[in-house]
């Protein structure tokens, strides 16, 4: 069991070129405090402009904090390594390789020999139903076929947590819920953990055991929610059975107002 | 990761797959724009580029077979097919056609393999370093406007009159546009990309090696392109200058001779290698990154 933590952490940029106002830096993280553990997904939600995605990329290492400090296991993180390994929005996949060459990356990184982790990603795609795609040209893939790659590619590094930054926002609505089933079950059976950056509500209240709320300006962390349903979903339950449910309802609406009442982007600019 | 050896595949994701396709493609009533406007029928731009063509040529007999002009100024499109023929079968100035073409390729693509050799590394050394760009930033900014010729005397006195001074301004010909193509794809490289390769466990050579290089390839092969083209129009140039073969060199004696027909054949000849080097290179292209398109 590993704990990624952020411990008291900030993030300020500097101020926008041309900006006349003095000291007009932007304080975009304030006094971050959040622990995952390896066996939670952990869904943090907020609108645009609150900072979501500067988390990520906190906790994957692109970018250093203001102050405080993001550790795993106690050690704070040097950068990005592959114990955090990032699935993006649109994939980011290497379009000069075919999809099971994209997954064998990371092993490739490592020094693996050829055949044997050709083996791996052919496993690694069949696991995430992607077991005849293996030559394809990414690009030849559908929306939700490249995002499994990319998640695939992930594990291959064998993080001890995911970061997943809205990876299922670009796909459209059928495919969406189908991926969401699937991300449940592929990160309750990675045994990393992961922490999921979305705009959906929905999505959070279903793939995670806990929601966080981030407001913005400054992002603060200002709600939290433990969701149960991810568990029973896993347990065999009809995803659209839980979504109907009361409890589900009345934490969705909750959720919605909360968010709602918030300052937004525009009223702050 | 030995857990995953034991998973059973998610089968049902292959059903969703097909579905998602099946969304992705128009329906079946809909014509695509282009169909429609097939039916009005223009007029093909090939056809027209043809009789253009033609009426060239046309033009060119008309006034060769009426006296127009002296044929020591402009010979017939026949006397110009006949002197490419002699030119295949005779040659001009103690060499074939062949051997005149052999002669300027055999220097472009010495040229080429230069100009690659160097070029790569240094476009990646702008691309990827403040120093390296500090340094050899205003090296090929001092080379790049300048026309090759203007340097060639100098190179002779370098290098002296034989290949490799012919070699070497094609080469620094060709180096600017390589340089250039090579460390715009290495700064075009998608953010993403490379956030991906460091948090999937890679090193800064690893992502040199692994995504920045691959990344620039399409760029680095339309310079490659470019520079086939700046290349061939130059090592004419210098063929006409200096040189004892080659098709520039070709061109030039047989207009001190006033047998216009050669001069005329060679000019058709030079323009179709240039052509043919430009279809070659966007063959290149679509072979070795047929992903360009696909980013």
């Amino acid at each position: 069991m590993s704990i990624l933590s952020f411990r008291d952490v900030s993030l300020r940029y500097p101020p926008r070129p041309g900006s006349r106002a003095a000291g007009n830096d932007r304080l975009v993280l304030d006094g971050i405090n959040l622990q995952v553990a390896s066996n939670e997904l952990v869904a943090i939600i907020g609108r645009s402009g609150s900072g979501k995605t500067s988390l990520l990329n906190l906790a994957a290492g692109f970018i250093a904090p203001t102050s405080g400090t993001i550790a795993v296991d106690g050690v704070p993180i040097p950068g990005p390594g592959a114990d955090r390994a990032v699935v993006f929005q649109d994939d980011a996949l290497y379009p000069w390789l075919d999809a099971r060459d994209n997954v064998a990356f990371p092993l490739k990184l490592k020094g693996m020999p050829r055949a044997t982790r050709q083996a791996r990603a052919q496993q690694l795609l069949e696991l995430v139903g992607l077991g005849d795609a293996g030559d394809h040209h990414v690009w030849e893939l559908s929306g939700g076929m490249r995002q499994r790659v990319g998640i695939a590619r992930a594990l291959a590094a064998e993080p001890r947590f995911l970061l997943l930054d809205e990876p299922l926002g670009a796909l459209d609505a059928l495919t969406r819920t189908r991926m969401q089933e699937f991300l449940l079950r592929i990160q309750a059976r990675s045994g990393a953990g992961a922490v999921l950056i979305t705009h959906s509500i929905d999505e959070a209240l279903i793939l995670a055991s806990r929601v966080l709320v981030l407001s913005p300006h400054p992002g603060r962390l200002t709600a939290e929610i433990e969701a149960g349903f991810s568990a029973e979903i896993l347990a065999g339950a009809a995803t659209e059975k839980v979504k109907a449910s009361p409890l589900f309802k009345r934490l969705h609406d909750g959720l919605t107002s909360l968010i709602h009442s918030l300052p937004n982007e525009e009223a702050a600019a | 990761m030995t857990l995953f050896t034991e998973l059973r595949p998610l089968s049902r994701l292959a059903e969703a797959d097909a579905a998602e396709d099946a969304r992705n493609e128009a329906p079946a009533g809909v014509r695509p724009a282009t169909e429609a406007a097939a039916t009005a029928r223009p007029v093909p731009i090939a056809v027209i580029s043809t009789l253009t063509i033609a009426a060239i040529i046309g033009l060119w007999s008309l006034a060769s077979a009426r006296g127009v002009v002296s044929p020591v100024f402009l010979p017939s499109p026949r006397q110009v097919v006949i002197a490419g023929y002699n030119l295949i079968v005779t040659g001009f100035v103690d060499a074939t056609l062949f051997e005149h073409v052999g002669a300027s390729l055999y220097r472009i693509f010495g040229a080429l393999i230069a100009s690659v050799l160097i070029g790569i590394p240094a476009g990646l050394a702008i691309g990827t370093s403040r120093l390296g760009r500090g340094i050899l930033d205003p090296i090929v900014e001092f080379l790049r406007p300048l026309p090759p010729l203007a340097y060639l005397p100098l190179v002779i006195i370098w290098v002296g009159i034989g290949e490799a001074s012919k070699i070497t301004v094609i080469a620094l010909a060709m180096l600017p546009s390589i340089i250039l193509s090579t460390s715009a794809g290495v700064r075009s490289v998608s953010r993403e990309h490379v956030n991906a390769a460091r948090s999937l466990g890679a090193g800064p050579r690893q992502i040199l090696a692994q995504v920045v290089l691959p990344s620039s390839v399409p760029s680095i092969l339309t310079g490659i392109r470019i520079a086939l083209g700046a290349g061939w129009t130059t090592l004419v140039a210098a063929e006409l200058v200096a040189a004892t073969s080659g098709i520039g060199f070709m061109i030039q004696s047989a207009a001190q001779f006033l047998v216009t027909d050669i001069v005329i054949a060679g000019i058709i000849v030079i323009a179709l290698i240039a052509i043919l080097l430009e279809f070659l290179a966007r063959l290149l292209e679509r072979r070795l990154v047929p992903w360009a398109s696909h980013r």
